[in-house]
């Protein structure tokens, strides 16, 4: 009995050899537990070694595996063959990146704009470690947990046209990361941040799409949080402009 | 702190697409379905639904649901010319966008302190 | 092998993006409701003006309002304003966060509440006029 097989149509691109990008298409076996990136593997290690791809943990928790499978933004150690089985699987870097080669995108933009968001603790003044710890409650955590799940794969932004559209646009992972900090009680910098956000190129290009929220493989919501900095913008703007004398 | 005058415009959107989201359906029901086809005769006579709009509750409703949704249709509609790929002449937009919105507002008030 | 080369390649997103996928066009639709929303108002306040101008030209504009091509764009423009409500009904919850007693209130009872608003309004309005 024939082994049964399937087959990956996978987006390749190499500079060096002056070629537009195009497809090829690879048979490989088909297995029941097989996730597209055990396909990948599996030409890369028999079928062709100049495959080029990111990937490291196989599980869902270092982020370095987003694709397009079949259009969509997905973790491909997340993505099981059988989901497309017989059909052909079309495997393409994310989407808005530029690409470096093959399925590998070139992401220097996404961790300019995680910085750019101050991604760590401002206080306005430090307490001495001597005065202990800063304490949290278990609601004051979960108040920013969710956005703290984010493990960087950047499938938000490959879902996201707003961003496709106009690459200047901080996108979902990095505002939701700013709330992670805006929310967090220990946090003292949400005023910084709003520099960055409340700017049309920060939140409000966003016309809540939705579908950073429907890609994201831990459930970070993107989508709820630049709702929310949009809210909390827009009261601020009122306290600003309606009580200028008003503590702020 | 930088003033990005988008909040005023995303605050006038959300409340406009909140009454919006109420009283849209059943007034295009009441106005545009029941009254054009006549039914309930006696409830669209001229002199009902003159006494009914000119009560000052009707009229500061009625100002509310049109000016209020007016600004939320032009930021839509603002919005969806950007994700169509408008690049050149957003700030233009913007202006004819709410510039119209802004032009409603200020007929629907004339048109309601005369009746 | 030779030496790497690094020239990135920039995809380009069309125009026609939103009828890529379900989810795009649905998000499109959503935002074009708008359009028939602004509409109706304009004709909203026309009406209020005729009223306004008396007896025949109100009359004259109900005739207008019970033609076919009329009839038929308020009917287009009934479903767009009940797809507008639900979207954003069902949306609210994400901008909205909600505690009582330190607990955040669940996204399912706050949109559940806005639709028994909406109802409410609908029926009070309904009665109203009719
Ligand atoms: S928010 Fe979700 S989809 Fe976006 S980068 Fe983080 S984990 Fe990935
Ligand atoms: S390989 Fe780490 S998330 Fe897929």
């Amino acid at each position: 009995m024939a082994e049964p097989t399937i087959a990956l149509e996978i987006f390749r691109y190499h500079p060096e050899q002056g070629e537009a990008p195009s497809f090829r298409r690879y048979e490989i076996p088909y297995r029941e537990d097989w996730v597209v990136l055990d396909g990948i593997n599996y030409i890369k290690d028999q079928i062709d070694g100049t495959l080029a791809y990111r990937w490291s943990c196989r599980m869902g928790v270092c982020g370095s595996c987003g694709m397009m499978i079949n259009g969509t933004p997905r973790l491909s150690c997340a993505a099981f063959l059988r989901e497309y089985f017989p059909n052909p699987v079309r495997v393409e870097p994310l989407a808005h990146f530029p690409v470096e080669r093959d399925l590998v995108i070139v992401m220097d933009d996404f961790m300019h704009k995680l910085r750019e968001v101050k991604p760590w603790l401002i206080r306005g003044q430090e307490t001495p470690l001597s005065e202990g710890e800063y304490r949290q409650t278990p609601a004051e955590v979960d108040e920013y947990k969710q956005y703290s799940m984010c493990i960087n794969c950047m499938l938000c932004y490959a879902a996201c046209p707003v961003y496709g559209l106009e690459p200047r646009f901080l996108g979902p992972a990095a505002i939701a990361l700013a709330q992670r900090y805006n929310l967090d009680s220990r946090d003292e910098g949400r005023r910084e941040r709003q520099e960055v956000l409340n700017t049309e190129e920060g939140i409000w290009d966003c016309t809540l799409v939705g579908e950073c929220t429907t890609a994201c493989p831990v459930h970070v919501d993107p989508a709820g949080s630049i709702q929310r900095a949009k809210v909390t913008a827009t009261v601020d703007w009122y306290k600003d402009v309606l009580l200028p004398w008003g503590k702020r | 702190m930088r003033h990005s005058s988008e909040p005023i415009w995303w605050s006038l959107f959300a409340a406009g697409g909140v009454v919006a989201a109420l009283v849209a359906p059943v007034q295009i029901a009441l106005t545009g379905i029941a009254a054009a086809l006549g039914w309930a005769d006696d409830a669209f006579t001229h002199a009902r639904v003159l006494a009914l709009v000119s009560h000052p509750i009707s009229r500061l409703y009625l100002f509310v649901l049109i000016s209020l949704p007016l600004f939320h249709s032009a930021h839509r509609f603002r919005f969806t010319l950007i994700d169509l790929g408008l690049k050149q002449g957003r700030g233009l937009v913007a202006v004819l966008c709410y510039g119209a919105a802004v032009a409603g507002t200020i007929l629907a008030a004339l048109v309601l302190i005369r009746l | 092998m030779g030496e790497a080369v690094s020239r990135p390649y920039r995809r380009t997103m069309p125009a026609t993006w939103w009828l890529t996928n379900r989810a795009y066009f649905l998000f499109m639709v959503r935002e074009l409701t708008s359009v028939f929303i602004a509409i109706y108002l304009v004709l909203l306040l026309v009406l209020i003006s005729k009223v306004a101008a008396g007896r025949e030209a109100y009359e004259a504009y109900l005739t207008f309002l019970g033609t076919p091509a009329v009839l038929a764009f308020h009917v287009l423009a009934l479903a767009a304003a009940l797809y507008h409500s639900i979207t954003w009904f069902n949306l609210a919850p994400k901008g909205l966060v909600v505690r009582v007693r330190e607990r955040r209130v669940p996204d399912a009872i706050i949109a559940g509440s806005n639709y028994l608003a909406w109802i409410a309004v609908s029926a009070l309005l309904w009665w109203v006029v009719l």
